[in-house]
């Protein structure tokens, strides 16, 4: 982020740092990583901001929680791009890679109504293959159904 | 081999060996030869749906060959108690050495593959696919033609809930035929399988006109309006007959073109076409036999070449 682009939030004394999510996309991630109620940490929010990457992209800053790997899974089906920095004590002490699998077990669930695994009584883990990563393609490796991105953070486990 | 749910499963040369394969199998198909292959060998048919053809074809194609069938329906079974798809397939995997699946659920084939360890065949999941119906269609096409490529080729009517047509497609695109799906706009392709058919470098049109393609068509390959997908009656009373082939619609068609249909038809077909040399589609039915035959040989890993008694 560029000075000005700091002075629009806080700094946090430690925490998890995420960049580079695209614009408008904040609030989705908050759901995604299921921060959006419940918890008690700090969150800072910007939105909107102009990027050279992305054109727009919003910021968040999560207070006294370093997000894990399999939070960062998470994170990539909606923000792919995003950088992830851990602080402590005002510094970046960590960055950590997101990266989208090619395969996501027991993150989402597929939307499909006639899909096998909406019977919830059945065992086996919901899997879903990442087949584009530009724009993000995702499909149940059972049925094949492509899930709509837009409303994917309804279909987190 | 080990399961076959899609057509990605299998390679152009495996459908192509597979094709050639079923064609070495019709005097057995027939009953004109006996030739026990696969005896010893059980095969499980698991039909959490109706079935008469495809079930009864891998019946009469397993029984040819000298093996074994074990019929499974939902019917008095533990299903109807709420089993598990899991657990009903866990029983099969101990029971059988290979396993025909079709179940009303969409990605029931996939999730019963990846709970057992025998051989899955899907038989039809849903709406999604029915690749050994594919076979059979295929090996119908090339009897007729004796080709794919440069073929132009009519898929008609609900190609939104017709596993046939989803399985079909993707076959023929990958063998370079000339596709035009015919559909009314409630009941088009899914995008996500017109999608991956182009990707397969297809040649792809859609339409919702049927009669002004039949005189520059190979192949017509009509579907049924599936009444039991429609989510209600009014819905389905809109589609329902849009699409009906009768004798006097044929008048201008090339001599050598075929009609087809994976059956059970309801008005798509006028039985006045049945006596015409375009009608292909009980003798596609009967293809079911020694398609099916060639593949339970192939993932049950049977050299149908051994001992030189087939060549």
């Amino acid at each position: 982020m560029s000075d000005a682009e700091m002075r629009r939030v806080t700094a946090i004394c430690n925490g998890t740092v995420i960049d580079h999510i695209p614009g408008g996309e904040a609030l989705q991630v908050l759901r995604m990583l299921r921060l959006e109620s419940g918890i008690s940490n700090p969150i800072s929010l910007v939105m909107n901001v102009p990027s050279d990457k992305l054109g727009r992209k919003d910021v968040l800053k999560i207070e006294d929680r370093e997000l894990v790997q399999e939070e960062l899974d998470r994170l990539a089906i909606i923000a792919p791009e995003a950088s992830v920095a851990i602080i402590r004590n005002y510094g970046v002490a960590e960055k950590r890679q997101v990266g989208l699998n090619d395969e996501l077990v027991n993150i989402i669930k597929c939307s499909f109504s006639n899909c096998i695994t909406q019977n919830k009584k059945e065992p086996l883990p919901h899997k879903l293959r990442v087949v584009s990563r530009n724009p993000v393609e995702i499909r149940c490796a059972y049925c094949g159904k492509i899930q709509d991105m837009v409303d994917i953070s309804e279909q987190i486990i | 081999m080990d399961d076959l749910i899609t057509m990605d499963d299998l390679t152009n040369e495996e459908i192509i060996k597979l094709l050639d394969d079923a064609k070495k199998m019709l005097p057995i198909a027939k009953g004109e030869t006996y030739l026990p292959l696969l005896k010893g060998k059980v095969l499980a048919n698991m039909f959490f749906e109706n079935s008469t053809r495809t079930r009864m074809s891998f019946e009469t194609a397993m029984k040819r060959l000298g093996g074994e069938v074990l019929n499974f329906t939902t019917a008095g079974s533990s299903v109807s108690k709420g089993e598990t798809l899991f657990d009903t397939m866990q029983m099969i995997d101990g029971y059988a050495d290979v396993a025909v699946i079709r179940h009303p659920r969409q990605g029931a084939a996939q999730y019963s593959a990846d709970s057992v360890n025998i051989p899955i065949l899907n038989a039809g999941d849903g709406a999604g696919n029915h690749p050994t119906q594919t076979l059979l269609d295929l090996f119908t096409i090339k009897e007729a033609h004796g080709k794919f490529e440069g073929l132009n080729i009519l898929i008609v009517g609900d190609l939104r809930y017709g596993r046939t047509a989803h399985s079909l497609s993707n076959a023929l695109a990958r063998f370079g035929v000339n596709l035009t799906l015919v559909a009314p706009k409630s009941l088009k392709m899914p995008e996500e399988i017109v999608s991956d058919l182009k990707a397969l470098g297809g040649v792809v049109n859609e339409t919702d006109k049927l009669y002004e393609q039949i005189k520059d068509s190979d192949v017509i390959y009509m579907t049924r309006i599936q009444k039991e997908r429609f989510p209600d009656e009014d819905e389905y009373s809109k589609v329902s007959g849009i699409y009906t082939i009768s004798e006097s619609d044929l008048v201008d068609a090339k001599k050598n073109m075929i009609i087809m249909h994976p059956l059970p038809r309801v008005d798509e077909i006028q039985s006045n076409v049945d006596s015409t040399k375009h009608a292909k589609y009980f003798e596609q039915a009967f293809n079911g036999i020694p398609t099916r035959m060639a593949l339970l040989c192939k993932c049950l890993e049977i050299d149908i070449s051994k001992g030189g008694l087939l060549r």
